[in-house]
């Protein structure tokens, strides 16, 4: 089996790729390496000019995009920030991305931008302002967006569903698709004590058109149970490997980015891990394969 | 139970105000609350933000050492966290801050290197623009050129200070080399712009810094030359305009006619 790689088309093939940041600009466009795809933080692309504008446009050129947001606050009870879904449509149309996603998370309120993914209840009322926003989201900028899953460190008292159900019916009420993030798996099934093998049977994969990989941090809370935080400062870990593997083999290769958004590493460090993605999707005979070889 | 807004409210006070309780309701797997798990996000908006402002002003943050840095940086994001989600854009009110912040005080020229930096992150995001040809000035007669208006590179800023800390900046970012300063020396003024892909940061004088900001806020040459020689009467215009042209802070020009009407220039 050969993976597919069409650089200059707008969708983004089922292959490792990197987080784009701005230490390995140079060395990418000097050196071209062979990587599926980069991911960029569209809010890191909002300034008006200057130099990330010219290294993304030049790295454009010649590989597909997956644009992911990090400041949109699909769930935060107020309205969305009609500037911000401005922002992104103007840079969607501009760099013509083939994937773009967002999380189930706030982030704003009267205070502020709070700069971090804050956990939601999972109600029928969350339910109920999610899928309003995703609807208003995907209308305005005319195209389906990933929902991707939390790495939640709390529970509320007053959640009614499960993460998974509600985030199969948000994506079941507003056809949006779904980005499975597997170190999230890990770390919200470790700090919530779920099963995350089950985690990723349960969820609906059917849907997943993104998978992200990325290093969590251990500690321990109040009472010494495992806390972890998802921290994207270190390599994967090899448990988030295996349930990677696990994910494949149910649903096959898909984009598969290496996020490592803190305590950048050298550049081939980086590539080496999007290699292993891709080598794990290569020999990993997925479930869907395996019953059409059978027929 | 909570509604979701009552409950977003009282989360976000209680992530920037570590005095305030954690809400109720918020558990950890056994069902009790734990307030070391609602500590990972009041620790991750804080070191979030804090990190942005480590990013934006690194000299000043090598002039104090990392520790007063990120107390000073800590109690700054709580009291004016940011208003947009775009990050780049956050910090615009540190330099103020840092004039404010008693612990500071003893260094009274940090607040400008602050606004050296911030001037600097501002143009390095600003619009692309193209300079004009270095020969374009050259083609207006010379008893026309009173009367142009310059556009100026929208990544233009200036930065005034009475202290000298375009060099006590320059000395504290990239591979500089912080060296013993004579505050005697004076003040030093600066321009900021980014022509191409690269930010120039250039001492300027004084009535430079006039000139240029009156050429900012709409000013002819004339008027422009006028303000910059009552600040001094040493003021050069040629070789002001040579600078400005050169370093590509220039962008355009309009040519005022003498009935009134402006006629846009075609570049030369």
């Amino acid at each position: 089996m050969s993976l597919p790689s069409s650089p200059i088309t707008d969708s983004v093939p089922p292959r490792g790729g990197v987080g784009l940041k701005a230490e390995h600009y140079r060395t990418i466009i000097e050196t071209r390496p062979d990587i599926g795809f980069f991911e960029v933080h569209a809010e890191n692309y909002m300034g008006a000019g200057g130099p990330p504008h010219r290294y993304l446009s030049a790295i454009r050129e010649r590989y597909p995009l997956s644009l992911h947001g990090v400041g949109l606050s699909i769930g935060a009870d107020r309205p969305l920030d009609r500037d911000h879904l401005l922002r992104l449509k103007q840079l969607i149309e501009r760099y013509a991305p083939g994937l773009f996603s967002e999380h189930l998370a706030w982030s704003s309120h009267d205070s502020g931008f709070l700069n971090d993914l804050l956990p939601v209840p999972y109600t029928s009322g969350t339910l109920a302002r999610v899928v309003e926003h995703i609807d208003q989201v995907q209308s305005f900028l005319r195209r389906q967006i990933l929902l991707e899953n939390p790495s939640t460190y709390l529970a509320f008292t007053e959640s009614t569903y499960s993460e998974i159900d509600f985030i199969a019916e948000v994506a079941r009420r507003t056809e949006c698709g779904l980005l499975l993030d597997v170190n999230n798996v890990y770390v919200a099934s470790t700090n919530q004590q779920w099963d995350p093998v089950a985690y990723i049977d349960a969820y609906p994969l059917a849907l997943v058109q993104e998978i992200h990989l990325a290093g969590y941090t251990r500690e321990a809370d109040d009472k010494g149970r495992p806390l972890l935080i998802d921290t994207h400062n270190r390599p994967v870990d090899e448990i988030v490997w295996d349930l990677f593997a696990h994910a494949v083999r149910r649903i096959g290769p898909v984009p598969t980015l290496i996020e490592w958004d803190a305590d950048v590493p050298a550049w081939p460090t980086l590539k080496h891990e999007a290699e292993r993605a891709e080598a794990i999707m290569l020999v990993t005979q997925s479930e869907p394969k395996r019953h059409a070889a059978a027929c | 139970m909570p509604q979701l807004a009552e409950r977003q409210r009282d989360f976000a006070a209680a992530v920037l105000d570590a005095a305030l309780p954690m809400p109720a309701g918020l558990v950890g797997p056994d069902g009790e609350p734990s307030l070391k798990r609602f500590a990972v996000y009041r620790n991750n908006v804080v070191a979030g933000l804090t990190e942005a402002l480590k990013d934006a002003f690194p000299a000043v943050r090598r002039i104090v050492g990392a520790e007063f840095f990120q107390a000073m940086a800590r109690a700054y994001v709580v009291i004016e966290p940011p208003r947009s989600p775009i990050l780049l854009d956050y910090g615009a009110g540190f330099p103020d801050f840092i004039r404010e912040f008693e612990p500071a005080a003893v260094l009274p020229y940090l607040a400008d290197v602050a606004r050296i930096e911030r001037a600097w992150t501002e143009s390095y995001h600003a619009p692309e623009a193209s300079p004009i040809d270095p020969g374009a000035l050259a083609a207006i007669a010379p008893e026309q050129l009173p009367m142009v208006r310059l556009q100026l590179h929208p990544s233009t800023r200036l930065v005034r200070s009475q202290f000298p800390a375009l060099t006590i900046w320059q000395m504290n970012v990239g591979d500089g080399v912080p060296a013993p300063v004579d505050f005697a020396d004076g003040g030093e003024d600066a321009l900021v712009v980014r022509p191409l892909a690269d930010v120039e940061v250039r001492s300027i004088s004084g009535s430079s810094l006039e000139f240029i900001q009156a050429l900012a806020g709409g000013a002819s040459v004339l008027a422009a030359m006028k303000v910059a020689l009552a600040a001094d009467c040493r003021f050069e215009l040629t070789a002001d305009l040579t600078d400005l042209m050169q370093v590509g802070a220039l962008v355009g020009y309009d040519l005022e006619q003498g009935n009134g009407a402006r006629e846009p220039a075609r570049p030369a």
